[in-house]
């Protein structure tokens, strides 16, 4: 029965963001946004005709980075802004009460509404990162070397940032938990772009910040992940050592244990939301 | 199975078997406190199979807390429930509880006819699509079961509200203010559904502040005041007292006490002729039926010159505010 209240209620999440305004805004953000890439993309190929390979490699490899932090930021917004209601504006209207009086548990219809929201996030992410990299393909014919992993990466992203959301909204309220989750992601975003000047600059203090903040939300070290798995290769052997991190190029693939890390810290803090409802007075 | 130790298992089920089944709701000693305001305070009653019952009280009584904490929605401080024979915290004690929440909402980007489906699916029990199409007609949303809830008014949300209420086969239906947004046709309808579940054998709790509605249809009362149970019983128990008003002329000291004999009485000057008598009638609820004409009988033999008899009910509505008022603590049970 677990099982199925689980499953029951993961559909209706993913209906519910399907029949929401929320998916619209998000296709027209994400339509509008690989619209403009394509026109970047074949402005840049125009204008710097004669580009070596090389060099048409480099500039795909950044720029493609570049649109892609848009669209984890889309993906970012799109599923905090659904995951923040899904608990909070639920019990605030009441209609949290007509499905919790059901013979269900608690943290099943929780586990529901995420897995819901993982494959609506992931989904997203995969099938507009996919077509941003044939838009790439197409106009400037750079290939991501290693692009599966790179979009399973900026899911994962996804899902620790609507984790974070869920948890937000099982304590303050539908819109707040929104922002917040958002700001967040930005706020460790900021916090990794100064840890990699830190590092530039041989500023241990600095560097710590970012890597600190890593650990806290693993939403940006999992970008840097999905980065480094989108850029050529050669091109961070041309840039060498001389440039370190930047916030739009990572020079390391991740380590396992920071995946796992980010495992351990998505199902802490799911455990922790699931505490957080069950205890919950409706 | 066989064995002295399967005899005696099947001997205790057999045994299991013949007693009468565990009522719908038995609560007791609920207590629950939000910060510094007790909400509710050593609540205890039952609702017994098939049985209609009555929540009434002021507003903040307590009895939106009372019914969230019998449907797990609200853990108490203090207390126990058996909802149908099994102890809240096993979400299975609700497989056969139907609520509709004071603060009815559904989902709106759903139709109808899908948010009956969704209940019908997390209830575990198998309703047939006929079967939920016949629910919503039930509560006359019959040609709206395609239409998205978002577009609903807040009466036909309420009608939804029952409709997912009864749709999973209930053995025991909570209804938390269920007629707060219809219309008199919509509540004379909840009225006709109220006593077809009580027909049909379904245990109901009703809170509702609509008093006329819950004297009509209730087996008994529990009446609420600040988070306790301030008087409980059947409604022939709670109204049991009976008045009696006469319009006589001509009342002397031996007629006033052959009234006193009949029960306490008052006099008031209005009457014309004569004056009005009010007598409050023993509580008794298997009453003499010669009382009253022996009374008159007496009076005119003593003189007194009867103009007018009336026997009076007193209303659930003068009986609540009675108890509320003075506080006073009499429980039937």
């Amino acid at each position: 029965m677990t099982a199925r209240t689980v499953w029951i209620v993961a559909a209706l999440t993913l209906q519910e963001a399907g029949r929401r305004r929320v998916l619209r805004s998000l296709a027209v953000l994400t339509l509008l946004l690989l619209a403009l890439s394509a026109w970047g993309f074949a402005r840049l190929d125009a204008e710097f005709g004669g580009l070596t390979s090389g060099e048409a490699k480099a500039a795909g490899s950044i720029v493609l980075n570049l649109v892609m932090f848009g669209l984890s930021l889309i993906a970012a917004l799109g599923t905090a802004f659904l995951a923040g209601p899904t608990v909070a504006g639920e019990i605030e209207s009441g209609s949290a009460l007509a499905v919790l009086a059901r013979p269900v548990r608690r943290w099943a219809v929780l586990a529901g509404k995420w897995l819901g929201l993982v494959v609506f996030g992931g989904g997203f992410v995969v099938v507009a990162g996919f077509a941003q990299f044939v838009i790439v393909r197409v106009t400037v014919g750079y290939w991501p070397p290693k692009p599966l992993t790179g979009l399973a990466l900026l899911a994962l992203q996804t899902t620790v940032l609507l984790t974070l959301g869920l948890l937000l909204s099982t304590a303050i309220s539908p819109m707040a938990s929104g922002i917040v989750a958002v700001g967040l992601f930005g706020a460790t975003w900021i916090a990794g772009v100064v840890g990699s000047v830190g590092d530039a600059l041989g500023n241990e203090s600095m560097a710590q910040v970012g890597t600190v903040s890593r650990m806290l939300l693993p939403t940006d070290g999992l970008w840097r992940g999905a980065m480094n798995s989108f850029q050529d290769p050669a091109l961070l052997l041309q840039v060498g050592t001389g440039v370190e991190e930047s916030p739009f190029l990572s020079m390391a693939p991740l380590t396992v244990t920071y995946l796992a890390w980010t495992g351990v810290w998505t199902m802490l803090v799911l455990t922790l939301t699931a505490l957080a409802f069950g205890r919950r007075d409706l | 199975m066989t064995g002295p130790a399967g005899e005696s298992l099947a001997a205790a089920e057999r045994l299991l078997s013949e007693l009468p089944p565990a009522p719908a709701v038995w609560c007791s000693g609920l207590r629950k406190r939000y910060r510094r305001r007790t909400a509710v305070d050593g609540v205890s009653f039952t609702v017994g199979r098939g049985e209609v019952v009555g929540l009434l009280g002021p507003n903040g009584a307590g009895k939106t807390s009372v019914i969230k904490i019998l449907l797990g929605l609200v853990r108490p401080d203090a207390g126990e429930v058996l909802l149908l024979g099994r102890p809240a915290g096993d979400p299975q004690s609700r497989a056969r509880a139907g609520y509709l929440p004071e603060l009815f909402r559904y989902q709106p980007w759903l139709t109808a006819a899908e948010v009956l489906r969704l209940h019908v699916r997390l209830s575990g029990t198998a309703v047939s699509a006929a079967d939920q199409r016949e629910c919503l007609a039930g509560v006359g949303l019959a040609d709206r079961a395609g239409d998205r809830v978002g577009g609903f008014s807040k009466g036909m949300q309420q009608r939804l509200g029952l409709a997912v209420a009864l749709v999973a086969r209930p053995e025991l239906v909570v209804l938390d203010e269920p007629t707060s947004a219809l219309d008199p046709l919509g509540r004379a309808d909840v009225r006709d559904l109220l006593l077809a579940l009580k027909e049909r054998g379904v245990a109901v709790l009703l809170n509702s502040h609509l008093i006329g509605e819950v004297e009509r249809v209730c087996d008994r009362v529990v009446i609420l005041d600040r988070g306790r149970v301030a008087a409980s019983g059947t409604l022939a128990e709670l109204l049991g007292r009976r008045e009696l008003r006469l319009r006589l002329e001509g009342v002397r000291a031996r007629a006033e006490a052959r009234l006193a004999e009949a029960g306490a009485w008052t006099r008031a000057r209005d009457g014309d002729p004569g004056e009005v008598f009010t007598v409050a009638l023993a509580a008794d609820p298997d009453p003499d039926p010669g009382a009253v004409p022996g009374l008159v009988a007496d009076l005119v033999a003593l003189g007194v010159r009867v103009h007018a008899v009336e026997p009076t009910r007193i209303s659930l509505e003068e009986r609540l505010l009675d108890i509320l008022r003075t506080g006073s603590g009499e429980e039937h049970r």
